[in-house]
């Protein structure tokens, strides 16, 4: 049976969804969409009613639909090195025209079935059906795909479409792209680019807008040294504020909408704040839902904050959540045995086998530094600036200390899991010193493994069970001397 | 003196920076480390205290810096740390940290931990909007800051005189450099690439005025030579840095000269002077905010491929007949512009290698047999 799913999920779905669609609709009918990055503030694209998708959502998702390792193939083979980030290198490929897409026999136009895959065949009573010629399992037909091959759009337009076998051709080979809604994102007509989570963003986006001479629009957010953010950074980003607005009345020919912008304000301080209060409830124990679920709720809060659907999907979560509270259930699929905080970007190719080993160990994830990461919210326009100055790796050792404890210490965990992600060099540069302080500060212990967020050739499973495993003996060590100096 | 003893100088100098360190100290001056990019020196200069840039080492073993590194961070930001947590730098008077790159950045609070107890660490956050005036207004905010921090170390405030002096010291040091740069692709002869890397790496090491003064010197013979014809091949070194003499004897060996170059630690680092006369903070905010074509820093114009442009116009010009990028490893601003790169490179008809290298290179067996090719076709 499948998994029951919340109204308030379902809304989150739909919100994401129309966004995507929303896109490719003004696309088609020749308006403009923009590219962002995940924290450049939505709230100025959203008052020119401008269409804007999100890179690093997108590559998010390209990797969870397994896509990832060829999209970043891609990338390489146009000349970008493997050691860039894997969001990057996945949106760099998509930039340039590259597409996952389904093999097909050219003469017959249908898709050539990878034998690979698919789920197995069951009987009407729910058992595997085993092939009598092999032995082993048969498998659905329903479920079995077509080999992935990369395309490349710019290529499939430029193909020829006199005769009527061309003409279908094309069509097919435009319509094997796979389907699901990353792989069919417009392309972009202007590029918004803040580097508040890291430089490399810097670069990412200025690649793209010389790859679709476009314009780019930047607010970079330089690195902080101290919690506070000092009034001279405000002073320069709100600066950029003005001169991106005055940037976006030249793309879209518009006059600023003061009153769509503090419109789009409102909304996104109020999903911020519902975010925040659907964070908090991890710190329920037993928790109503793993942090694995948070990490799919974030494509809301990166491609919809500024918009009161979005706003009103979180409340329908809290909704959920409370009423989960006074049940006493949980979307959790384990008796919640211990909590922990994933540190970082999960893998997204790998997000089974991550969750495997904390399954099967009782595990639950309470805790996740995304809760702070998107909770911008503000009364004005300085104090905007100052809120986009707190992204997670553009905060001191110190705020992202403090950040992680507070929430590790409100979440009650009982250990840390963390991932260093080849492809995040800022997050990952401080984590061994965070590690040590987590320990110090909260007496937990904590495991790190080597991963990635994008590129699953970077993920060593036997790695991360082990490491897994060790956390969760440290867990039951000082459980068990708790209960000791208790009696 | 003969050009040859002051290019043996330049070398000791470039060896043996520990040396130059204790000297310095033991003639009681103070030493402030300075990490890569763009720190404006001046500053340091102006506050009555010696500049001594941090870029890796050659010959040193990343460990002690594993406590705070993952594998994947370039080396030269390891080293850094590495130098700073075995002693190598415990002479220091304080260290600048700026933070222009993603390793960098956490790199900052690596080290101002690591060196909580032992060395004041000036943080440096450049703006990429660098050029509108609120770009400008941020470098002095910033720069502001550095000055109150070294104020602090050395005891006594910097003064704009000071600072309009520091600032025509280190353009005479620079200008000194880029026409040691120039006169070294004309006389490949007596400047090979082992010694054309020592002279210029003197520089992060030696008080500016003293190296401005010997660097004229040496220049000044230079130019006095007759131009003579080169018969190997000249190219164009691009990338962070590339000072390593075992690799550079490959160039030598192979008669391959440097014509000019597209490197951070050399001469990225001086393109641009600032102002002499004026406020002179807002000289240092202006330069830095005319730095430019550079992978690590934004370029307003980015729909366009203006780097790798000046690059081939580099090529071109120091009539250099290919490109050696050297790829220092984890770097992803390098790694970020090089499809560019080499699209122009190629649309030009340039040849080029891109040579992977780190500073924790032993064997330079591959690269020999890598440039030994390129030389072939050049």
């Amino acid at each position: 049976m499948a998994k029951e799913v919340s109204p308030g999920v379902k809304a989150l779905r739909k919100v994401v969804e129309d966004v995507y669609a929303d896109a490719r609709k003004a696309h088609a009918e020749g308006k403009l969409v923009g590219w962002s990055s995940s924290k450049f503030p939505c709230e100025l694209a959203e008052a020119f009613d401008l269409n804007v998708m999100y890179p690093e959502n997108q590559a998010a998702g390209i990797a969870a639909n397994r896509d990832g390792e060829i999209m970043c193939k891609a990338a390489e083979d146009l000349g970008f090195d493997n050691d860039i980030c894997g969001y990057a290198r996945i949106s760099l490929a998509y930039a340039a025209g590259k597409r996952a897409s389904r093999k097909f026999d050219p003469e017959t136009l249908e898709f050539i079935i990878d034998p690979s895959t698919g789920k197995p065949l069951k009987d009407e009573n729910g058992n595997v059906v085993i092939d009598p010629e092999t032995g082993k399992p048969k498998k659905d037909p329903k479920t079995m795909q077509p080999y992935t091959v990369l395309d490349d759009i710019y290529e499939i337009e430029a193909l020829p479409e006199t005769t009527e076998k061309e003409i279908a051709y094309k069509n097919f080979r435009r319509e094997a792209i796979k389907p699901y809604r990353q792989m069919r994102m417009p392309q972009p007509d202007f590029v918004l680019c803040c580097n508040n989570i890291c430089n490399c963003m810097t670069k990412w986006y200025e690649n793209i807008a010389r790859m679709r001479n476009i314009p780019l629009i930047m607010i970079d957010i330089p690195y902080n040294n101290t919690v506070d953010v000092h009034d001279t950074n405000v002073a320069y980003g709100r600066a950029q504020f003005d001169a991106a607005i005055h940037q976006l009345e030249q793309i879209t020919g518009k006059k600023f909408d003061e009153k769509k912008f503090e419109h789009a304000c409102e909304n996104a301080n109020r999903t911020a704040k519902a975010w925040l209060r659907v964070c908090d409830y991890l710190q329920y124990k037993p928790a109503p839902y793993s942090g694995f679920d948070l990490f799919n709720h974030m494509a809301d809060v990166v491609t919809a904050r500024g918009k009161v659907e979005a706003a009103e999907a979180f409340e329908l979560l809290e909704q959920d959540l409370a009423e989960a509270v006074k049940n006493g259930t949980s979307t959790t699929p384990f008796p919640e045995k211990f909590r922990v905080m994933f540190e970082g970007i999960p893998c997204w190719p790998k997000l089974p086998n991550l969750f495997k080993p904390l399954k099967a160990n009782g595990v639950n994830v309470t805790a996740v530094v995304y809760a702070p990461a998107f909770g911008f919210v503000y009364n004005n326009m300085d104090e905007m600036a100052r809120a986009y100055y707190k992204a997670p790796n553009s905060v001191c050792i110190e705020q992202g200390v403090d950040w992680r404890e507070g929430i590790c210490r409100d979440n009650k965990v009982d250990g840390v899991l963390v991932h260093y992600n080849r492809s995040c060099k800022p997050w990952s540069g401080y984590m061994a010193e965070m590690q040590r302080r987590f320990t110090k500060d909260l007496g937990v212990p904590c495991a790190g493994f080597d991963g990635d967020q994008a590129d699953p050739r970077n993920f060593n499973e036997a790695q991360y069970m082990t490491r897994v495993q060790g956390l969760v003996e440290a867990m039951e060590a000082n459980m068990a001397n708790k209960e000791a100096e208790g009696k | 003196m003969s050009t040859e003893v002051m290019l043996n100088e330049f070398k000791e100098i470039s060896q043996h920076p520990y040396r130059v360190l204790s000297q310095y100290k033991q003639e009681g001056k103070k030493v402030i480390g300075v990490l890569p990019y763009y720190a404006p020196v001046e500053l340091v200069v102006a506050a009555g205290m010696v500049p001594m840039g941090i870029w890796g080492s050659n010959s040193k073993t990343i460990s002690m810096a594993k406590e705070y590194c993952a594998t994947f961070y370039c080396t030269i930001a390891q080293l850094a740390l590495e130098m700073l947590l075995d002693g190598t730098l415990d002479q220091l008077d304080g260290i600048i940290t700026p933070t222009i790159c993603d390793t960098l950045r956490p790199m900052s609070q690596n080290i101002r931990v690591a060196m909580s107890e032992k060395l004041p660490c000036i943080f440096l956050a450049h703006p990429q909007n660098r050029k509108p005036s609120f770009g400008l207004q941020f470098t002095m905010d910033q720069y502001n800051h550095v000055k109150a921090e070294l104020e602090k170390i050395s005891g006594s405030a910097i003064t704009d005189e000071a600072l309009r002096e520091a600032i025509k010291v280190m353009n005479r040091n620079r200008a000194a450099r880029r026409e040691f740069v120039k006169l070294a692709g004309e006389h490949p002869e007596t400047i090979s690439a082992v010694t054309r890397s020592a002279v210029l790496r003197a520089a992060w090491f030696m008080e500016p005025v003293a190296y401005a003064q010997k660097l004229e010197a040496l220049n000044a013979q230079l130019s006095a030579l007759p131009v003579q014809p080169w018969k190997g091949r000249k190219v164009v070194t691009s990338g962070i840095i590339c000072d390593n003499p075992k690799l550079l004897q490959i160039f030598d060996d192979n008669k391959i000269a440097i014509a000019a170059d597209d490197v951070a630690h050399e001469s990225r680092a001086i393109r641009v002077d600032a102002a002499e006369t004026g406020d002179p903070m807002m000289a240092l905010a202006q330069q830095f905010a005319d730095q430019d074509y550079d992978v690590l820093l934004y370029d307003e114009h980015s729909n366009q491929n203006r780097r790798a442009d000046y690059v081939v116009d580099l090529v071109k010009k120091s009539g250099a007949q290919g490109l050696v990028l050297f790829m220092q490893q984890f770097c992803d601003p390098e790694e970020m512009e090089y499809p560019y790169l080499k699209k122009a490179l190629d649309d030009a008809g340039i040849p080029h290698i891109k040579l992977g290298i780190d500073q924790q290179m032993r064997d330079f067996g591959q690269a020999s047999t890598a440039i030994q090719a390129f030389a072939d076709v050049l």
